[in-house]
């Protein structure tokens, strides 16, 4: 995990990698800047930020506590990024995710793929979306007027193939 | 054999405590430290069907051999992003 410095962005002391799991406030920027760092020849960009909401099934959410376990969650973002490579061979693909406690507004994860052309980034960030909830072990518990709860998701499996073909699905519809 | 057992999440507070250290009989498996763990907290028994396990911080299953030192963890439906 990084951990922030004190009075510095989480991005400014270190090279940015292309994964990442920080308890500091995400920047969509710093993994624009990794995608896109010597790739004279892409001809687009995209990504995708994922924010916390202040409403979920009719419950007004006050924060959101992330929890992760790091060392695994690390790898079940390098994989999606292997994976997305596979996919869709020349796309460049980073995503953070952040930890610990979020307001609503804030960003909980940042997605940048950069390709040669539209259709793969989309399809690639949109994928790596699906695969993060799917496979990386992190898990989220709300807090809203009244009580909190863990969300509970998928019964991550890195092998089941079914989910993977289904992330594909929708990342290229 | 010593273990270390990780929990998270909801299943870290049904047992209220995210790391555990279990003494297991040899040969032993995942599921001999999930065993061990439901023996202690029966009210975690509802993850079997569930969770995701890990050994070592790489995905597993329940009938894998752990080893003397190795860090086993359970781990509920997973609802990052």
């Amino acid at each position: 995990m990084t951990a922030p410095l004190p009075g510095r962005r989480y991005t400014e002391h270190m090279a940015v990698p292309a994964v990442a799991v920080t308890t500091a406030p995400l920047s969509l920027e710093a993994v624009i800047d990794v995608v896109s760092a010597g790739g004279s020849a892409s001809g687009a960009v995209a990504s995708f930020s994922g924010l916390v909401r202040d409403h979920n099934q009719g419950r007004t959410v006050t924060f959101l506590e992330y929890e992760a376990y790091v060392p695994l969650a690390v790898k079940g973002m390098e994989r999606i990024v292997s994976e997305a490579g596979e996919t869709w061979p020349g796309v460049r693909l980073a995503l953070h995710h952040r930890i610990g406690r979020l307001d609503p507004g804030e960003a909980s994860i940042v997605i940048a793929a950069a390709g040669a052309h539209r259709a793969d980034t989309f399809s690639a960030c949109r994928y790596a979306i699906e695969r993060v909830k799917q496979i990386v072990p992190i898990w989220k518990r709300e807090h809203f007027e009244g009580g909190d709860v863990w969300l509970e998701g998928a019964t991550a499996d890195p092998e089941d193939e079914a989910a993977r073909a289904q992330a594909l699905r929708v990342s290229c519809a | 054999m010593r273990v270390t057992v990780r929990l998270f999440a909801r299943l870290r507070d049904l047992a209220g405590s995210g790391e555990l250290v279990r003494e297991l009989e040899e040969p032993a498996t995942v599921a001999s430290a999930w065993r061990s763990l439901v023996d202690e907290y029966p009210q975690v028994a509802e993850y079997e069907r569930i969770m995701s396990v890990a050994v070592n911080a790489d995905y597993s299953r329940m009938s894998a051999a752990v080893r003397d030192g190795d860090e086993i963890a359970f781990l509920p439906p997973v609802s990052g992003g």
